[in-house]
């Protein structure tokens, strides 16, 4: 254990900070979302292999809340105004 | 076992990868959405067996397992949220700031 797992976060993290460069980049809002999205996803991966690589076991409870945090943020986003026409609620 | 767990591992990290690029390369929001929550949790369940397959606990085990079931639930919801919401946006004439 150790070494591979850390390299293998590290591949992860590289990989993310390219879809962020895409946000940087500046495409539009909901693309930023979707960035957000893949970072939350990643982040947990990364998490877990470091759990495991650093044989710290309460760092699998901060992929958890890592992982409900991204949905919340995108829950948010979505319904206080994120995309325009959405702003006053769903519309039925 | 632990070999096993490896070969996962790398072939979760690959659909990180992919799904990274898809986000880069496809055309629009929604083949985008879809390439996003399929590769990528696939590959967190991947990555998750492939350190279930290591632990060697089974509590471990089963926290990894329900940790992939989290984010499943959490990943799908939200993708069917932003969907219907950019869907609705461009109905109503604002552009989704993605559109061609």
């Amino acid at each position: 254990m150790g070494e591979p797992h850390l390299f293998a976060a590290t591949v992860l993290l590289a990989t993310v900070t390219v879809g962020l460069v895409r946000v940087l980049l500046g495409t539009g809002r909901v693309e930023g979302l979707l960035a957000l999205q893949l970072l939350g996803t990643t982040a947990v991966a990364v998490v877990l292999l470091l759990a495991q690589g650093l044989e710290l076991s309460g760092l699998r409870d901060l992929a958890l809340v890592l992982g409900l945090l991204a949905s919340t943020v995108a829950v948010a986003f979505v319904r206080y105004g994120g995309l325009d026409s959405w702003r006053d609620g769903p519309k039925q | 076992m632990d070999l096993l767990g490896w070969l996962f591992i790398g072939l979760g990290v690959a659909f990180f990868l992919s799904g990274t690029v898809a986000l880069l390369r496809f055309p629009d929001l929604y083949t985008r959405l879809h390439a996003l929550t399929k590769a990528d949790n696939l590959g967190l369940g991947l990555v998750a067996s492939g350190l279930a397959l290591q632990a060697g606990s089974f509590a471990v085990a089963l926290k990894l397992l329900l940790i992939w079931l989290l984010i499943m639930l959490a990943s799908a919801s939200v993708s069917h949220l932003i969907a219907r919401a950019a869907r609705a946006a461009r109905a109503a004439g604002h552009g989704t700031e993605s559109g061609t």
